[in-house]
């Protein structure tokens, strides 16, 4: 707990997040340029894959793990805040949200525009995986829509932490339910392995894709979270000024 | 503890689902409305109706659970009973067990006994299956209503809160949606589907009254 606390300082996340995050966003974007360079130029395309329409891999495989890793995080700060109401636990679950909702839109979209020609349709309903990411979104917009619906903040705060946390606890039977329910028509998905049997060529710019999208992802957090921290501290302020008045 | 404010927030759930009116008849009319609706869009050509029939059950059976459920804690909110509730110390999460459990008796098991009866105007074989029907949309009904009472705590102080409701409530309605339309068509699992449909609401009725009470514990401030 130690640490957490540390960190739960707002003057130490603003100080420390004041020169993290632009190291984030150059980093990030620098590496994010170096995976698409490598992906559209310079790695051999892959016919197995569909041929040239593989190359939105280095896209698509990075937005899935940031989609997947932001509702944890999401989840995480939740219960953080549920349990020791860290604010600044509850400030990065709000700015998560968005982020995450938009990283999971990102994969989805590549998903089905790798789909068309790969699988000859843009929507593929047997695909476990397709149908696992809808349905995170899914759960990202509800918290978005049950935050907004709130008419304080503390009670937004609230809300949210419990839904967040309710639905970090279906998602497993939700992957379940759903693995199930495409494994009854597994003639009908032409999907192929791939994974850990990925070549080196691809696996490197794939790799370094996802360490600059979550750098990014982190930066973005980062910015938000600070625009909150000042939102919040200008209207604490505001009522101490009239108040006074 | 006493099971006083439990039995009493029972019995008045109950009462209060024949109250208003039609009663527990309207949501028996949105639920077979529903369903009737769809030959009308898709066309009546019997073997996609046999094909889509329990499907459509189950979707209509969601969406009725979801329209009856919006108004299940807002009264307990706007007339001080969880105010009191909380101020003597009553076990919120089976107060709102007890309550989500008779919401489901008027509005949730009387549509599960009907299905038989839809099941045959979606040109179903008349047989054993029809018998099963009622337990399958029963037992995904409970879980419906457990996970749909979790949007509904949620979004007991939000004015129009039903489409919260049903955005909050759609992905939790994912396991049953899938165990019970596999339970429904027998499809290449057998007798598995059943089970997991059980698990997967004994899993609602085990987690759901935590979150309906912290979530009304929220609404109460």
């Amino acid at each position: 707990m130690g640490m957490l606390s540390a960190f739960a300082n707002p003057h130490r996340f603003l100080a420390l997040s004041s020169w993290l995050a632009p190291l984030f966003y150059t980093v990030g974007g620098a590496l994010i340029a170096w995976g698409v360079w490598q992906g559209l130029w310079v790695v051999p395309k892959d016919d197995y894959q569909g041929g040239d329409i593989m190359r939105v891999m280095f896209i698509h495989v990075p937005a899935a793990w940031l989609a997947m890793a932001s509702y944890s995080a999401m989840a995480a700060a939740s219960f953080i805040w549920f349990i020791w109401r860290h604010e600044l636990a509850d400030i990065a679950a709000k700015a998560i949200a968005p982020l995450g909702a938009t990283w999971t839109a990102l994969c989805l979209a590549t998903g089905s525009i790798w789909g068309k020609p790969t699988w000859g349709t843009w929507w593929q309903w047997d695909d476990a995986r397709m149908m696992s990411v809808l349905f995170l979104f899914f759960l990202f917009l509800g918290y978005m829509a049950l935050r907004a619906a709130m008419d304080s903040r503390q009670k937004a705060a609230r809300a949210g932490a419990i839904l967040a946390m309710v639905g970090a606890l279906n998602v497993p039977l939700i992957k379940f339910s759903v693995d199930m329910f495409t494994s009854l028509h597994q003639d009908a998905s032409v999907i192929t392995a791939d994974g850990p049997k990925m070549a080196a060529v691809y696996l490197w710019p794939l790799m370094m894709s996802g360490l600059g999208h979550s750098l990014l992802f982190g930066a973005l957090v980062m910015t938000l979270m600070r625009a909150e921290i000042w939102t919040r501290r200008a209207a604490r302020q505001r009522a101490r000024l009239l108040a006074g008045a | 503890m006493s099971p006083k404010p439990i039995l009493s927030a029972f019995r008045q759930a109950l009462s209060e689902s024949w109250a208003g009116g039609a009663g527990a008849l309207l949501p028996l009319g949105f639920f077979a409305g529903a369903a009737v609706l769809v030959p009308l869009g898709i066309g009546t050509e019997p073997g996609m109706l046999r094909a889509v029939g329990p499907g459509i059950l189950w979707v209509s059976l969601a969406l009725s659970s979801l329209v009856t459920l919006e108004r299940i804690f807002q009264a307990d909110v706007e007339d001080g009973a969880l105010d009191l509730w909380l101020q003597a110390g009553a076990p919120v999460s089976a107060i709102a067990a007890a309550k989500t459990f008779a919401h489901w008796l008027t509005a949730g098991l009387p549509l599960a006994l009907m299905s038989p009866v839809l099941a045959l105007m979606f040109q179903a074989e008349a047989g054993i299956g029809l018998l099963t029907g009622p337990l399958i949309y029963g037992l995904g009904g409970l879980a419906f209503f457990f996970w749909g009472g979790v949007g509904a705590a949620l979004s007991a102080t939000v004015r129009r809160g039903g489409l919260l409701i049903a955005l909050i409530a759609l992905p939790l309605y994912v396991p049953t949606a899938i165990f019970g339309s596999m339970a429904m068509r027998g499809a290449a699992l057998g007798d598995t589907a059943p089970l997991l449909l059980a698990a997967s609401t004994l899993f609602a009725l085990a987690a759901a009254p935590f979150a309906m009470a912290a979530a009304l514990r929220l609404a109460a401030d």
